[in-house]
């Protein structure tokens, strides 16, 4: 069982959960979106690794579409979003930094417990592959909850879809379509998102979403 | 005759860590020095410092108690023993058997509950403050700690230094990203654990952030001698750890012929020089942190390495 394939697709969704837990460790906008940079390129390796391994060509298509919007299109239009709002020395208050990552091991633990009894007929590889990518999604929701700005909220979510894509890459057969429509959604919210953290900068004269809070009659802050 | 000479590998192994402990606290001030563009003190200064010490007299203040002198003869011993235990040039030395991480790991703990004491025998405030620093630091160090400590034996499946240092020669170990958390994390633990910067200052006297300094403030003499002696062997035992842990290459295993001692011998030498080399590149490029901070710092090296054990527990229950 312990094999040369096994070790580096093991080491590369492996480093997915490490980057995940930096992307919530980390306080500074810019440090984020390189992270993410970092994270999405990691994904598109073990994407790579996965279309080798598993001699699934289609899968070449996926990381290339991982490797060049995540990697490089949506973290260079985010660090433009970032530098046009003229936040990016922000260092960002984060809820309780000591508690976040107690609750983001929980939550590896947590999908690790689940994937772990799910049928034994299944490979090793791939159950591994959805222990690590559930926790990679979870850790995402984890970050789109603790973060007040609203751009590392977008990278939260998006952190979240790189979870989604190395589920998907370990599960044998999926259509390229799928992948296609993912990717297609995924550019259309960012864009959606772009347009929305100007509009809410305009409105409100900040990013920060704790301040929205008092407009829906919340104490805010 | 074999009992002499497995005696004589084991003693001079216990002698080394001594004898290159100073010199390794002087490389690393002399080339802290050249990255600061000054020219600092030659390599041998501790030594001469330590030679200094141990001929001054000492004062002693009045409601000082025996917890206040032994301390320093305590602290000096339980670190020299830890270090002595960690394999250096070669594995399966005569105590080896007894080289278990978790014995290490209390040792230390030990040599730091002595400290802690002996800051606050005195009743001076510096003292008391040092020591519930230190301890914080200790208390979340140590879990830390222990973590990279069950990372290492789930992978080699015994917390002995010896065997798993040989396991990890045999390179059976295959790639593991669990092993470069527990790196990390032990880096952290090893920062903290020596005062070193970001968590403490080693060569500041301002109050405001001093922790082992605070400690130590009142000592003087030859006390003052065996303390600096034991943070100096403290170093190695973790430049020590990190080499035998995650770089054993090199180690004489099975085969002790001359040859091999040798290169064993001068692998050890040049990895310690390239971490003493290391350190206080590392130390200049980061910035002292606030006291507030160290939970975050540390709490970073906790989560590094519950996240290599949680990984290592995937990838061998599924």
């Amino acid at each position: 069982m312990r094999s040369y394939a096994f070790d580096i697709a093991h080491l590369l969704a492996g480093g997915m959960v490490v980057l995940s837990f930096l992307l919530l460790y980390q306080t500074r906008i810019t440090a984020v979106l390189n992270v993410f940079a970092l994270q999405s390129i990691v994904l598109s390796l073990s994407v790579a690794w996965q279309a080798l391994i598993q001699d699934a060509p289609h899968l070449l298509i996926t990381a290339a579409i991982a490797l060049v919007l995540k990697g490089f299109v949506i973290p260079a239009a985010l660090h433009r979003i970032v530098q046009k709002l003229g936040i990016h020395r922000e260092i960002e208050q984060v809820y309780g930094g000591g508690p976040t990552m107690l609750l983001g091991l929980g939550l590896v633990a947590l999908s690790i417990l689940l994937v772990l009894p799910s049928g034994q007929n299944v490979s090793l590889l791939v159950r591994e592959d959805l222990a690590f990518a559930l926790s990679v999604l979870l850790l995402g929701l984890l970050m789109m909850i603790t973060r007040r700005n609203a751009v590392t909220q977008i990278v939260g979510f998006m952190a979240l879809e790189n979870g989604l894509v190395l589920a998907a890459s370990g599960a044998k057969g999926m259509p390229l379509v799928v992948e296609f429509s993912v990717a297609f959604s995924i550019l259309v919210a960012f864009i959606v998102f772009g347009v929305f953290v100007f509009r809410i900068r305009e409105r409100f004269d900040t990013v920060d979403v704790s301040n929205i809070d008092r407009f829906r009659g919340g104490r805010g802050n | 005759m074999a009992l002499i000479v497995d005696l004589i590998g084991q003693g001079v192994q216990m002698l080394l860590v001594v004898a290159l402990a100073p010199l390794m606290l002087g490389i690393t001030r002399k080339v802290k020095a050249h990255v600061l563009r000054r020219i600092g003190p030659p390599v041998w200064q501790p030594y001469l410092d330590i030679w200094k010490l141990l001929h001054k007299e000492m004062v002693l203040a009045h409601n000082a108690s025996w917890i206040y002198r032994t301390a320093p003869y305590v602290i000096f011993g339980v670190t020299w023993v830890a270090a002595a235990l960690v394999p250096t040039y070669a594995s399966n030395l005569m105590f080896s058997w007894s080289a278990d991480l978790i014995v290490i790991v209390a040792l230390l703990a030990a040599g730091r509950f002595a400290l802690a004491l002996a800051g606050m025998d005195v009743g001076t405030a510096f003292g008391g403050i040092g020591s519930s620093r230190e301890i914080m630091i200790a208390s979340l160090a140590e879990p830390a700690m222990l973590l990279v400590v069950f990372t290492v034996a789930l992978i080699a499946g015994t917390t002995q230094l010896s065997t798993i240092a040989e396991n990890f020669i045999g390179g059976e170990v295959g790639l593991r990203v669990s092993l470069g958390l527990a790196l990390v994390a032990f880096i952290c633990v090893a920062i903290a654990e020596n005062a070193r910067i970001p968590i403490d200052n080693p060569a500041t006297h301002l109050e405001l952030t001093m922790v082992h300094e605070a400690m130590v403030l009142e000592y003087s003499g030859r006390h003052l001698a065996m303390i600096e002696m034991a943070a100096a062997v403290k170093l190695v035992l973790y430049f020590s750890l990190l080499a035998c842990l995650f770089f054993p290459f090199g180690m004489a295993t099975a085969d002790k012929s001359p040859e091999a001692l040798a290169i064993g011998g001068l692998s050890y030498l040049g990895k310690l020089a390239v971490l003493a080399i290391l350190l206080p590149i590392g130390e200049t490029a980061v910035a002292k942190m606030r006291v507030f901070r160290y939970p975050v710092f540390l709490g970073g090296a906790f989560v590094a390495g519950a996240l290599a054990v949680f990984l290592l527990f995937v990838s061998r229950s599924l």
